[in-house]
């Protein structure tokens, strides 16, 4: 008889399988440790203090958010605050929020979990992707806060009557069907007035995150296709 | 169930888990209709019944018939596994219809409420707005509590009765499967942190612990439909373990590219995302090569049949181990890669993998484990097809393949145009929306998915009536 091979044995492959396992999720775990510190929400001193975050605070909608490229990094961040002379976030200029740009780190705080709570609630995941993950029946709402349609030159706030990005947003976000764009129409969720608001905090707070340059070229290219 | 050729509880338990499933099955692919039909025609049912309302109740309802039909599977090979009657059947039973009523409560609500205030109410009574597991919190806690009375039983007849490799197997990874969904029982301000767990549930769900699940069933099947033999089949299981968990577990950086995390996990999601493959093919080799072997002694004793036991039911095995390495393996390929996921990210392109994925991995087994069901049932010793279930057969996998080429295609239209060419932005997105490919695409899905379903009414009609055909061997 062939002496008996250790490949051939079922012990060494259940104690493979459990050594394999381990490791994998003991390693998983200890980057865990490192990316959860990375990602908490950072505070307003952050902001103050000129820290960038990779998940800036709440009241990061204070300030003007505008998505650059990264000469280092060869791709886009989000730039907080204007630019310094190396091109980063330098957390000076600031950006009128439904008139104001002082909302204090509670406020900012309170409106973005309205926002967040209402981005649940209402259910966007199911029609949009937000971070690039959900459904594809409607555009992605990562950058949403900077698409060029809600701009000046844009044309949602010549569609609903609004002189800003916020209010034009909030008001179609209250009245989707009354602004359609497409033969594809976002459906009326019952979004008040504040939850309007809430959500359009979240927008603006979640193109402030740091996405490693996904969506690549947003808001560059205009007309690339029919040469407008 | 006056069902006199189960001798088991625990069996019977099974065939409950199974009929629930295929009834929620319907449902999902009924209201993945409804989502295709709104592609092609955005009017249909606008405000009624919106593309959330059915794509929730298409993907949830998506998660919830295939727990089904795995508790139901476990149930149905614990008695053959341990050689005993599953510990706790009593109590099992009362959980399967504490499970079910949440379920039915679950989905009327998303029907008929479909959205709340913008507060926890909504979290905890309506639903929780993250795909897949939109259940609400109440039903989470209720999810746990029936996962740890199946995680018990499992442990209790295990424990008492023989414990092989399968159930072994088994025991370790039904706990990590249990585990993880608490992993998405929480609410945060912080969406990045809010996706980065979210993935702990979805990820290594169905990238770990369900393709854990999927190899001890197939061990199982092997064993039982075509008697193989159960050391050889019990060493790949372990063989793909080790490699189903050493490339997926931290293949999960795959979804970690652009959500907030760190740079690093591109290069560790590319690194264990692409080798997550190789097990698949694995599991198909393993799968061909062993009936290859089973039949090829069958004939070396010049005898002239075949080895397979239940015939539509190790189809559907097949289906699985071809499916699996297609859907997730090469579709899954496609897009892991950081410098392709940049722009395919949450596109159609997504979609077509989900689709093939979830069904070659999943569907396909779970099909072919109602089947053993329904020959066990009806004391059938070989079961052979029906015309109904050739046509279940083929309609089905034709329709959801189908369905992926032309999502693959209007993908491709969707992504260059809107991404590449566009830089993702509502005007970009709609440009994708509307190119030729794309628009031919979402037709050719929602013809495809007619096609799925009328393969669906075919097995429903099969399974109802396949126990009673005559030309089985009993
Ligand atoms: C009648 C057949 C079907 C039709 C018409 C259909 C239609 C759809 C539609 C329209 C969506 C929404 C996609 C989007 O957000 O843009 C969807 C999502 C999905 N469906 Fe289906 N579906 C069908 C069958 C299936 C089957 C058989 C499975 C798996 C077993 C499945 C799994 C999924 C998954 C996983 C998603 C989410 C995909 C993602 O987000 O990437 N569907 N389906
Ligand atoms: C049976 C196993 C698998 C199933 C059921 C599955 C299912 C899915 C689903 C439903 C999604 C979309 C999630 C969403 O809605 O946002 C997805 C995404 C993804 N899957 Fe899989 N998958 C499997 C295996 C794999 C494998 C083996 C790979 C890689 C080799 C892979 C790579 C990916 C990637 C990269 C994404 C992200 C797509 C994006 O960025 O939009 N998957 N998978
Ligand atoms: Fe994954």
């Amino acid at each position: 008889m062939a002496k008996k091979s250790v490949w051939s044995d079922n012990r060494f492959w259940q104690r493979s399988a459990g050594w394999v396992t381990g490791v994998a999720s003991v390693l998983l775990m200890w980057l865990t440790f490192d990316t959860i510190p990375q990602i908490t929400l950072g505070t307003d001193a952050d902001l103050e203090n000129g820290v960038t975050k990779r998940v800036p605070g709440p009241t990061v909608i204070n300030y003007k958010i505008t998505y650059e490229m990264d000469k280092k990094r060869h791709h886009e961040v989000p730039v907080i605050g204007g630019a310094n002379a190396e091109g980063k976030s330098s957390f000076q200029e600031k950006e009128k929020f439904f008139g104001r740009d002082d909302w204090s780190e509670e406020e900012a705080r309170a409106l973005l979990r309205l926002g967040k709570l209402g981005s649940q609630a209402k259910n966007c995941m199911n029609c949009h992707t937000l971070l690039g993950n959900g459904a594809y029946y409607a555009p992605d709402l990562t950058k949403a806060w900077l698409d060029p349609a809600w701009g000046p030159n844009g044309p949602m706030q010549a569609m609903t009557g609004k002189n800003t990005k916020e209010e034009a947003m909030a008001e179609f976000l209250q009245f989707p069907s009354q602004y359609p764009t497409h033969a594809r129409m976002m459906p009326n969720l019952g979004i008040t007035a504040e939850e309007a608001k809430g959500l359009v905090a979240f927008l603006k707070h979640m193109s402030s995150i740091d996405t490693n340059g996904f969506p690549r070229n947003f808001g560059k290219i205009e007309g690339a296709v029919h040469g407008k | 169930m006056a069902n006199s050729h189960l001798k088991y509880e625990s069996k019977k338990l099974a065939t409950w888990y199974f009929t629930f499933a295929a009834i929620i099955f319907g449902a999902q692919l009924l209201f993945g209709l409804v989502a295709a039909i709104q592609y092609v025609m955005p009017s249909f049912m606008f405000e009624v019944v919106d593309f959330s309302v059915a794509r929730m109740i298409h993907i949830n309802a998506l998660v919830v018939w295939m727990v089904f039909a795995m508790f139901g599977s476990v149930y149905w090979l614990l008695p053959d596994e341990t050689g005993i009657e599953t510990v706790g059947v009593g109590i099992g039973k009362l959980l399967f219809w504490a499970f079910a009523a949440a379920i039915v409560v679950v989905v009327l609500v998303y029907l008929f409420i479909q959205v709340g205030p913008a507060d926890e109410t909504t979290i905890w009574f309506i639903h929780e707005g993250r795909e897949y597991i939109e259940a609400p919190r109440w039903a989470d806690f209720a999810i746990v509590v029936v996962a740890l009375g199946f995680v018990a039983n499992l442990y209790m007849t295990g424990i008492k009765g023989n414990r092989s490799g399968i159930v072994t197997v088994l025991m370790a990874d039904m706990i990590a499967f249990s585990g993880l969904y608490l992993t998405g029982m929480f609410y945060t301000d912080n969406i990045s942190m809010d996706q980065f767990w979210w993935w702990w549930v979805i990820h290594l769900w169905v990238e770990a612990t369900w393709e854990v699940f999927v190899g001890a069933l197939a061990a199982y099947g092997l064993i039982t439909m075509i008697g193989a033999h159960r050391k050889v089949v019990e060493m790949w299981l372990w063989i793909e373990v080790a490699m189903l968990f050493g490339s997926g577990i931290l293949g999960m950086g795959h979804h970690y590219f652009w959500i907030g995390t760190p740079e690093y996990w591109w290069e560790i999601g590319a690194l264990f995302s692409a080798l997550e493959p190789l097990p698949l093919v694995a599991m198909f080799i393993h799968v061909l090569y062993d009936w290859g072997k089973m039949q090829g002694q069958e004939d070396a004793k010049g005898l002239e049949q075949s080895v397979i036991t239940n015939k539509p039911a190790f189809t559907w095995f097949i289906l699985n181990a071809f499916g699996n390495f297609l859907g997730a393996g090469i579709w899954g390929f496609f897009h892991t890669l950081p410098q392709v996921n940049l722009y395919t990210h949450g596109t159609q392109f997504t979609s077509a993998h989900g689709h093939l994925a979830f069904f070659g991995a999943y569907a396909t087994i779970l099909i072919g484990m109602m089947y053993l069901g329904v020959q066990g049932k009806n004391g059938i010793k070989i079961m052979r097809h029906t015309k109904s279930s050739i046509w279940a057969t083929s309609m089905i996998f034709g329709g959801v393949l189908g369905m992926t080429m032309a999502l693959t295609i209007a993908g491709y239209a969707d992504f260059i145009i809107s991404r590449a060419q566009w830089g993702a932005t509502w005007e970009g997105y709609f440009a994708g929306q509307s190119g030729v490919w794309y628009l031919q695409g979402m037709n050719w899905r929602l013809i495809m998915g007619v096609v799925t379903f009328i393969g669906f009414l075919f097995l429903v009609k099969d399974l109802l009536s396949t126990g009673r055909a005559a030309h089985h061997e009993r």
